[in-house]
């Protein structure tokens, strides 16, 4: 299969922040939900994809191209959602319309004004004023006019409303319809990437902590409850996020590790928000020492 | 085609859709020989990711309910299908044994289970 975005070993050092030998790869034609804690090094992951940090070591290719030295022609087909606003602010639609269309030697107008009508913009308004579901849907229509061929989000959910969160993930089943567009979906609201990303990267302090299939990550692992006493010798260092109460206990356990268990305890499926809580329990505990 | 997607369901998505297509299959209300829509119009339909609806197509042609068409796409199974006709023999034979042993549980002779049958053939 064919990778429309890959990184691989990517380093990057700040003074009080390190992204370290991140590697992982979306093929072409799905969607990647990007997703970790707050701080974990989701937005520095995209901005060094897209050549606004420079990189201390590692590789990143976009189409096949290098994002340092292709830079420009690899942001061309990529289009950008932010949480906030990259748009001049003072502008109204028709004139962020002739103010950044130069920049793409395929921006479409009559689609532009298409997604504008769509997705009910009002273009006299100075864009400043948008509520945050409008801004979103004013960087999805600039991205999807100039024929951007692989779409990164970086956490565009947060502070929306649930009818424009579901808006998006229309917007986005739509879009990748086409088997030659790829989505980079930041987010720390797992359930916007629930159903339909194929492919999950979990980043935890710098680091991969998971990429694959969304379905090898649920059917990898359980929640695991019962009363500490019943755990098998040897289980409990298996376990993440091991959290002990009064009358049992719960953690993350993978699910290969589960054969054979005593029936006092229980598993389930653990959603990715379940996962994410216990990797950041693992931590606040580090138990392993 | 209908399909209902319960986000509360311990069944997994895949597993949900399969259920319904095979059961709209049998019962005809998807006719034979009719298009499915494609792996990702189902998945935009649904707003599910594209592995979940191919998993749900190779599976299901696998167990013979639709067959893929080389450029085409995906179609309900004919119904004199060998595989289609397999699983509903299948089915018949898990529902009858069910039947028998619930006519033994309630005390009933083999007699009074046959004819219990027969009334239902005659319907």
């Amino acid at each position: 299969m064919e990778n429309i975005l890959e990184i691989s070993h990517l380093n990057k050092a700040y003074k009080d922040f390190a992204l370290q030998d991140i590697s992982f790869a979306l093929p072409k034609g799905y969607i990647m939900g990007f997703v970790g804690q707050n701080g974990s090094g989701k937005t520095t992951t995209i901005r060094s994809i897209l050549n606004m940090a420079v990189i201390d070591s590692g590789k990143i290719s976009v189409f096949g191209l290098d994002s340092v030295t292709d830079s420009v022609a690899v942001k061309e087909r990529i289009g950008v959602v932010f949480d906030s606003l990259y748009l001049a602010a003072h502008l109204n639609v028709k004139q962020i319309e002739k103010q950044i269309s130069p920049f793409y030697p395929k921006w479409d107008h009559a689609l532009f004004a298409q997604y504008i009508k769509d997705f009910d913009l009002p273009d006299n308004r100075r864009v400043g004023d948008f509520s945050k579901g409008m801004k979103m849907k004013l960087m999805i229509a600039a991205a999807l006019s100039h024929g951007a061929e692989l779409m990164i989000l970086d956490e565009p959910t947060s502070g929306l409303d649930p009818v424009a969160r579901d808006e998006l993930l229309d917007i986005l089943s739509e879009y990748i319809t086409d088997e030659n567009r790829g989505v980079l979906f930041s987010t720390h609201i797992t359930a916007d990437v629930e159903r339909i990303a194929d492919y999950i990267t979990i980043l935890h302090a710098g680091k991969v902590w998971y990429t694959g299939t969304k379905d090898d990550l649920s059917e990898g692992f359980r929640v695991i409850k019962g009363s500490e006493e019943d755990i098998p010798a040897g289980l409990k260092e298996k376990m993440t996020g091991f959290h002990a109460y009064r009358n049992g206990f719960d953690a993350l356990i993978r699910t290969e590790d589960t054969a054979g268990l005593p029936d006092s305890l229980e598993t389930e499926k653990a959603s990715i928000d379940e996962i994410l809580v216990y990797i950041a329990k693992e931590d606040r505990h580090e138990r392993r020492a | 085609m209908k399909i209902i997607i319960k986000n509360k369901s311990e069944l997994p998505i895949y597993e949900q859709i399969e259920q319904q297509i095979r059961e709209q299959i049998l019962s005809g209300a998807v006719a034979e020989n009719e298009q499915l829509p494609s792996i990702r119009q189902l998945a935009r339909d649904l707003k599910i990711s594209v592995i979940t609806t191919t998993r749900v197509y190779n599976d299901l042609t696998d167990e013979g309910f639709i067959i893929s068409v080389a450029g085409k796409g995906y179609f309900a199974a004919p119904r004199g299908n060998d595989l289609l006709r397999e699983r509903m023999l299948c089915d018949m034979e898990e529902s009858l044994e069910k039947a028998v042993e619930s006519g033994r549980n309630a005390g009933l002779t083999d007699a009074e289970i046959i004819g219990a049958l027969k009334k239902f053939l005659e319907e």
